[in-house]
């Protein structure tokens, strides 16, 4: 094998500027794949992120997901009993402390009790249809990020007024709203309230921010003249990505209905995975445009040392032998230009990330979100280190294949 | 014709037997036709012949380099027609040196490591014996004072002999040379000659050459002329008694 190698070496060093160019090719593609994925999955993470904080990981609520089962049915398979609807009962979840204690037995996170009702905001002559959110002051920082995004206010400000409401930031520009303004809340069954505005939230999701208010739990009760009804339990999770397991168990446990985050926004992860396949592909055409000047350069060093290769096989070196020592010469570009590609991605990372930008003035400052991952550099040089092979390949075998004599004689 | 009767005791190191070679092309060529032929160990061979007569094609068909159309070869014993191309680059290897018109030396390389090459591809010895061995090999060629030179930093003459030490690497039995003086001068070329007289005369080597001189093969002990493809005449051209 250092036979290889040496062999090897030495066409690369005699190839020191053509070799450099491809090396430079393979950093290039490596460096800006590195980027990219740093730059998709950062932007991807911190979306998730954002909407994972704004709202609960897994929210219970009381709608029943199917009819109970006839007790008839549950006697005889033949039994079959149509047009059931779900049971008309008092809405909202049963003895809701003994649910949540049971839940707390076993759930890893925090949980906490809410009261989610429809209402149509009026102020000013605007009417806007909004969700109210009967949340409890000292239990909402354990189960959502509500309280570090509050524009103006704070949650305890809820305290402060007998009817008090926090407003989502772009819903309170809708109908001009400020603090300290009063505003008319009424429900779909007809209940009717009036409330001063002593916060503005912000969670930087616009649909959110359109639509939600908060009030104490005990408001959006008295809102919904339902006294003590607690319709969702809300729950904050150590590790957001087993909401969807939790979800599931908590169904069958408590046969409420329970919807995990990733449930509740389908659509919009199933758009990232198209973002994630357009990725790839981009990322895969950059590496392999940067092989195509590592196959260039093995072709043309396998051209210019026909007549060495040759001599080689004349000499009784074996066809994997010569076919060895160029892709050796390729995968040596491939794994300098992966060295160098590392670095130059980590630069752009660290430059792309020194940015600060105003998307629109309804953000903060923000940087470009970027996600640093050993994976994101292990798949680059991978993939170079693989393209660079296969390019190396197939130059090599057609070399290794040459036949002396035609060489020899022709060089005679 | 009868060869030596030590000679024929012996058995062929190379042997070929009713050995025709034809190229496949638009209209097929044929290089050589109905070769038998038997080379003896520490015999002397000149293959001579006009240009284009077939006499390097019929080296390249001893030295495993191209394979007959119909017809065998033998090497050490072995048929070469049903083994692998692996295989007979073994054979290749270990049992037949070459040396070229011109010296294919690796430019990159210097002469010392030029002749490791085919020790290294046989990889038996170890870094330190390979380059004892290619220094001595070196050395016994007159080459001591050059080991460490590149092939651009040669003359003619220094690089076929670097070309020969490295034929002589494995210590095969047989060295087939295809017109080794062919590019040299007049003094160069007696001293590659000479070596190879040597090889045969003092280490027992067989040496195959093909010439274009009949000046030079008249030197040799055997001479073996082709015309267009054929043996026209396999004579003994030195007696075996002043050997």
């Amino acid at each position: 094998m250092s036979l290889v190698l040496d062999i090897a070496f030495t066409h690369v060093r005699a190839r020191a500027r053509q070799t450099l160019v491809a090396i430079f090719g393979v950093a290039t593609g490596v460096g800006f794949s590195i980027m990219m994925a740093a730059l998709m999955q950062g932007s991807q993470v911190d979306f998730i992120n954002k909407l994972v904080d704004a709202m609960p990981h897994i929210a219970i609520s009381d709608e029943r997901p199917a009819p109970p089962v006839q007790p008839a049915e549950r006697a005889y398979d033949a039994a079959a009993i149509h047009g059931l609807t779900p049971e008309t009962r008092r809405l909202g979840i049963k003895n809701p402390l003994a649910t949540m204690a049971a839940l707390e037995t076993w759930v890893p996170g925090e949980i906490g009790p809410g009261v989610i009702t429809r209402a149509i905001i009026r102020y000013a002559g605007r009417d806007v249809s909004v969700t109210v959110n009967g949340i409890d002051p000292m239990r909402e920082p354990k189960i959502s990020t509500l309280a570090t995004k509050m524009r103006q206010g704070s949650l305890v400000s809820l305290y402060r007024a007998t009817n008090a409401i926090i407003l989502g930031s772009r819903l309170a520009t809708k109908i001009g709203a400020r603090i300290g303004s009063t505003i008319s809340l009424t429900t779909t069954t007809g209940g009717q309230m009036t409330a001063e505005v002593v916060g503005i939230s912000h969670i930087g999701v616009r649909t959110a921010d359109e639509t939600t208010a908060y009030t104490l739990i005990k408001t959006a009760q008295i809102l919904q003249a339902q006294t003590g009804i607690i319709n969702e339990i809300r729950i904050r999770l150590d590790d957001p990505m087993i909401a969807k397991d939790v979800a599931d168990r908590i169904v069958r446990e408590t046969n409420y209905q329970a919807v995990a985050w990733m449930e509740a926004q389908e659509e919009l992860l199933s758009a990232f995975q198209v973002r994630n396949i357009i990725m790839t592909t981009v990322v895969g055409a950059i590496l392999l445009v940067a092989s195509f000047g590592t196959y260039n350069i093995i072709s043309t060093i396998t051209h210019e040392k026909a007549r060495d290769i040759a001599i080689m096989k004349s000499l009784g070196f074996r066809e994997v032998t010569v076919r060895r020592i160029f892709v050796v010469e390729a995968l040596t570009i491939g794994l300098v230009g992966s060295v160098f590609g590392c670095v130059l991605g980590y630069a752009l990372c660290l430059f792309l990330g020194s940015f600060e930008f105003e998307f629109s003035a309804f953000t903060d400052m923000t940087r470009i979100p970027l996600l640093y991952s050993v994976n994101h550099y292990l798949i680059a040089t991978g993939v170079a280190l693989l393209s660079s092979g296969i390019a190396g390949y197939f130059p090599a075998r057609k070399a290794a294949r040459v036949h002396p004599v035609e060489i020899i004689r022709g060089a005679a | 014709m009868a060869a030596p009767a030590a000679a024929a005791a012996e058995a062929p190191l190379i042997e070929a037997v009713n050995v025709s070679r034809v190229l496949d092309e638009a209209v097929p060529v044929t290089l050589v036709r109905d070769i038998d032929l038997a080379i003896r160990p520490r015999e002397f061979v000149a293959i001579t012949g006009p240009s284009g007569s077939g006499k390097s094609s019929l080296l390249y068909l001893l030295g495993l380099l191209d394979l007959p159309t119909t017809g065998e070869v033998r090497v050490l014993g072995r048929p070469t027609a049903t083994i692998s191309e692996d295989e007979r680059a073994r054979i290749r290897l270990e049992g037949l040196g070459f040396v070229f018109q011109f010296h294919f030396l690796l430019p990159e390389f210097t002469a010392r490591e030029n002749v490791m090459l085919p020790m290294r591809a046989l990889g038996r010895l170890s870094e330190a014996e390979m380059r004892a061995r290619a220094d001595e090999i070196l050395a016994s060629l007159g080459l001591a004072e050059h080991a460490g030179k590149r092939p651009d930093q040669m003359s003619g003459g220094q690089r076929q002999r670097v070309a020969v030490a490295r034929a002589l690497a494995n210590d095969p039995p047989v060295i087939l040379a295809d017109e080794p003086t062919g590019s040299l001068d007049t003094r160069s070329s007696e001293q590659v000659f000479a070596i190879l007289r040597a090889l045969v005369d003092e280490r027992g080597k067989t040496v195959v050459a093909v010439t274009h001189s009949m000046e030079l093969a008249a030197r040799m002990d055997r001479r073996i002329q082709i015309v267009d493809g054929r043996i026209t005449a396999d004579e003994q051209t030195r007696p075996a008694a002043t050997r």
